[in-house]
Order: C-alpha cells, then sequence, then structure tokens
C-alpha cells in the first residue's frame, strides 16, 4: 500500500496525464499522442454485447496492436479516411479518475468518459469508462502500454461507427 | 445455442422474436409477445432459460412456447385453454445451420426461395469439416441512410479502390499484396433477387490461400488444409472454397461476404435514411485458438464500424443519402458491364439482379417460378 499522501500524488499525475492525452486527441495532434504510447501499446474497444471480451475469442469493435495504432494515426491524418475528412470536432470529458493498483513500474487506472462528437452538423456522443495499463519510464514520466475503451452503449446506433480515436 | 434451454432474443424486421434450442432439442423461433396481454416474455439479450416468464402477469411459457403457468386460472371460464395461448411461432426452416423466419404462413419453401444462393452458401460452410459457428461479439452499427445503399455497397467492387484506398496502402506497406491489379472473377444472378460476385482475391485466406502476412511458418499448414479439401471435394470445389472470395447477398438484406475473413450481416430500415445493421463474424467450429485469433484480427483490420473500410463505406453511403436531395438527378447509374456477356466483379450486374427482382415486388410482377405455379 502506498502511503496517503503517496497515493494522492500519484492520483494527480494520471488525471494530469489523461487530461493532457485527452487535448492532444482533441486537438488531432496525433503524432505526438503516439509519443504517449510503448513500442507495444495497444488500443481495444470491445463490442457492446462482450464488454469483458478477449480479441483473441471474440469480436471486437477495434484491437489494434501498435503497428496498426500507427497506422490508424498515418491514415487520420492522411488524405483518404474519408470518414474522418473533413476532421470531426471533439471534446472529451475525462474523469472519476482511479489508480486501481501499483505494481513495480506498472499502474492500472480506469477513468470515465463521454466523447462527444461534431461532424456534418450531427452531434453523437460516446459514454463508458477507460482500463489503461501506464507504464513508469526511466525518465520518470508515464507511458501508455493498454488503452481499452469499454462503451456503455447498447449499440453504435445512431453513432454508425468509431472513426476517431476514442 | 447447443444446450436445451440456449435462447437468443433478436429483432428480426423490426418484430421482437426469440431463438431458442427447447428442451426437446428442436430449435424454434417464438414471437416474444405475451399471448396475454402483450409484453415482451423475455428482456435479456442471450443466456439459457428452462422457461420464459411474462413479469406483467407472471405468466410463464415454456421453451416449447407452450403455456405452463397461469396465476388465478380459476377466474376464466370454462372455455379457457392454455393451448389456444401458446407463444406464436413464424414459419422456420434452415439451411446449412442458417436459420430463416417467415411471418407469411403460405408460401414456397426456404430452399426454393434461397434458389441459386445455396451453392453460395455450400462454397462457405465447406470451409470447415465439422461446422461453421458464430464468434460471440456482435457489430451493432447504423448508417444514416437508405437500406438498398448498403446492399449495393455490400457487393460492390468498382468502389474498392477509391473508397478503401488507406485500407490497401496499409496492406501494401504491411507486405500483404499488390492492387495494382483488377480482380479476376464473375458476377452473377442467382434467382429470387440473389446475386453474387465471386473472384480471386488479392488477400490471404487460411483457407487456404497463403500469403506473406501469415509468415513462413503457416505456409506448409495451409497447404495441407487445402490438399484434404481437393481429396475431399474435388479440384474445382476445392479451388473456389480455398482461392476465391464472395459477396453474396440473400435477397434483400442479408450479406455473407467471405472475405480474409467471414463477416453475416443484416440490416432494416427505421425510416427512408436511416438503418441498422448488425454484423457478425462465421468462422470453423474446429478451428486452432491460433487461427482463430489471426481471422478475427484480419477482419477487424478491414471490417466493422472501427475497421480500416467499413467507416468510410458508412460516410460515402451517408453522403448519397444526402446528395439524393437533388431530385433533379433522378437516376443512380448502374449499367456497367452491360457490354460484356460475362460481368466482371467491378460491374453492376449483381445491383441490377436486385434492383429488378424490388421492383417486381413493388409492381407485384410475380417470379418465373410464381408464374408457372399459377399456371
Ligand atoms: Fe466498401
Amino acid at each position: 500500500m502506498l502511503s496517503t499522501e503517496k497515493s494522492a500524488a500519484l492520483r494527480h499525475e494520471v488525471e494530469t496525464f489523461l487530461y493532457d492525452e485527452a487535448a492532444l486527441l482533441d486537438e488531432w495532434r496525433l503524432e505526438e499522442w503516439l509519443g504517449l504510447l510503448t513500442e507495444d501499446a495497444s488500443y481495444h474497444i470491445p463490442a457492446t454485447d462482450t464488454p469483458d471480451g478477449d480479441p483473441r475469442t471474440s469480436l471486437f469493435i477495434i484491437a489494434d496492436d501498435i503497428l496498426r495504432i500507427r497506422s490508424r494515426v498515418k491514415q487520420l491524418l492522411g488524405r483518404f479516411a474519408h470518414a474522418e475528412t473533413p476532421h470531426s470536432r471533439t471534446r472529451r470529458l475525462v474523469g472519476n479518475v482511479r489508480v486501481r493498483s501499483v505494481e513495480g513500474d506498472v499502474i492500472r487506472a480506469t477513468a470515465n468518459f463521454a466523447v462527444y462528437r461534431t461532424r456534418m452538423e450531427q452531434l453523437d456522443t460516446y459514454v463508458g469508462r477507460y482500463e489503461y495499463v501506464l507504464v513508469r519510464q526511466a525518465d520518470g514520466g508515464l507511458k501508455i502500454r493498454e488503452r481499452r475503451a469499454i462503451l456503455d452503449l447498447d449499440s453504435l446506433r445512431p453513432q454508425g461507427k468509431v472513426s476517431i480515436i476514442l | 445455442m447447443a444446450q436445451p434451454g440456449d435462447f437468443r432474443a433478436r429483432r428480426v424486421a423490426g418484430r421482437p422474436v426469440i431463438l431458442v434450442r427447447s428442451d426437446d432439442g428442436q430449435v424454434r423461433v417464438l414471437l416474444n409477445t405475451c399471448t396475454h396481454r402483450g409484453a415482451l416474455v423475455c428482456r435479456t439479450q442471450s443466456g439459457n432459460a428452462r422457461s420464459f416468464q411474462c413479469a406483467y402477469h407472471a405468466w410463464t411459457f415454456n421453451s416449447r412456447g407452450e403455456l405452463v403457468g397461469v396465476p388465478g386460472e380459476d377466474a376464466y371460464s370454462l372455455s379457457f385453454d392454455r393451448k389456444d395461448f401458446a407463444l406464436a411461432q413464424p414459419r422456420v426452416d434452415s439451411y446449412r445451420g442458417f436459420v430463416f423466419v417467415n411471418f407469411t404462413p403460405e408460401g414456397e419453401s426456404l430452399s426454393d426461395y434461397l434458389a441459386g444462393a445455396k451453392e453460395f452458401l455450400d462454397l462457405v460452410c465447406d470451409q470447415s469439416e465439422v461446422g461453421m459457428e458464430v464468434v460471440p461479439g456482435a457489430q451493432l452499427y447504423s448508417m444514416r441512410a437508405n437500406w438498398k445503399l448498403l446492399v449495393e455497397n455490400s457487393f460492390d467492387g468498382y468502389h474498392g479502390l477509391p473508397t478503401h484506398q488507406r485500407y490497401f496502402q496499409f496492406l501494401v506497406e504491411t507486405g500483404g499484396l499488390d492492387m495494382t491489379e483488377r480482380l479476376p472473377g464473375r458476377a452473377l444472378a442467382l434467382g429470387n433477387g440473389h446475386a453474387v460476385i465471386e473472384y480471386e482475391p488479392p488477400w490471404g485466406r487460411l483457407v487456404a490461400q497463403w500469403n506473406p502476412v501469415f509468415g513462413e511458418t503457416k505456409k506448409a499448414e495451409i497447404e495441407t488444409v487445402y490438399a484434404k479439401l481437393e481429396a475431399k471435394f474435388g479440384a474445382e470445389w476445392a479451388r473456389r472454397v480455398s482461392r476465391t472470395s464472395r459477396n453474396l447477398l440473400i435477397f434483400p438484406n442479408l450479406i455473407i461476404n467471405d472475405l480474409m475473413a467471414v463477416t453475416i450481416r443484416t440490416f432494416f430500415p427505421v425510416s427512408p435514411d436511416y438503418m441498422e445493421v448488425s454484423a457478425w463474424a462465421l468462422e470453423p467450429q474446429d478451428e486452432s485458438a491460433e487461427d482463430r485469433a489471426i481471422r478475427l484480427d484480419n477482419f477487424l483490420t478491414f471490417l466493422g464500424p472501427g475497421g480500416f473500410a467499413t467507416p468510410d463505406d458508412v460516410e460515402m453511403l451517408e453522403s448519397c443519402q444526402k446528395g439524393f436531395a437533388n431530385r433533379e438527378v433522378m437516376w443512380s447509374d448502374i449499367s456497367r458491364g452491360m457490354n460484356r456477356a460475362e460481368p466482371v466483379p467491378t460491374d453492376e450486374l449483381q445491383m441490377r439482379a436486385f434492383w429488378r427482382r424490388w421492383h417486381d415486388l413493388l409492381t407485384l410482377r410475380p417470379t418465373k417460378a410464381e408464374a408457372q405455379r399459377a399456371a
């Protein structure tokens, strides 16, 4: 167990990290966002009817490894990601940040989110929770090893798709 | 749905139904409407149940749909008979494990209805010796577009390169393929509005077309799978199962696309400019854990609301729907390949087959089979 003081400081650090991440995504600074990820990072969104699924045995909405995350970013910043050309405007509310465990360099944290996406006069809302695995780096900073966005939706209706990074 | 009592609650054509394996082992479809006062008797999406009890007045139905419990039954007259109050059941038939319902009590058999589409369902299902299964996890999404646009889009070989350039670029970058060649293949009308495109795909298939993305270690294994198929089905059928992909429409709204993975996709209009889409992954029951993971991974790269392709399809169909507001542009042109004896997948014969059947139905023109029966 960490002391109360230490755990408050850690939660504050994790909160600041997640808020900064949300700002990078909202501002479409996706190359910089890639810099927050480890070399073996993953980004997962389970199907809405299988929130506890494993991407090796159940169908997901997104199950990217780092190669696919990098490609996704490159595509989104390129000319042929029609679903995001022109880009959406997004606004992320990240809250209820909780540090769930600390083991060595590995910190597990959860947070709630509401992501508002506006495009072509259509507003879509994504609600759910994040499960993060963060890793303490040699320079003292944090990086993301696992990033799972679990939607509290019965379906992607009427959102239709997840073309932004959620 | 292997065990007695296993069920899935679904909406088909806007109607709530329960697909259940009854205690006698038979698969039934029960209309999810209490025969007492109409409430849903099942309000969970899936599970295992010995019976379905309506929460409103606690009438209880067994897994065959029979009414087995009525609180305060003595208040009904002598003519009250539980048999009259079984859950209603639409006509049900199945083909290769695909269960179809028909809400009209009379009419052609499923086999007659499927017509030439059966051959292509066989090609999909012959991938496994023991059978195919739907993997857990449904992609439930929507499009702000008319449902018929998704029919066209689901087997439109012409849109591949311009709409999905970013996906193909990704494949090239990961060493998967060279997309400079046209897809060799054909487009066929299969009767009753069903249609298909069948072609030699640029991507690899675990059954059984090796591709660099699978790695050298998989090469021998995939060749063994191919040899087995050849021994069982002969060279021509084995070639089609393994080395061709197909985008199949079962008229009017069931798509089975057998690509780098197999997707089942169905969609229903909610209004003229909005549809709900449901998609699942279909995979061999007997595949290894490694192959299942590879297939699911391949599926996600291209398909689904978070893939590198489907979101752009959604965008294009919604874009069409917006464009249609200009009534001065009265027609969509789907004449590609009308100048060719044997149209190819980048032509539009498959769409014409769909639209002709749709038009016949709206104008009450009988099919050949119906005309023959009437005569
Ligand atoms: Fe497409």
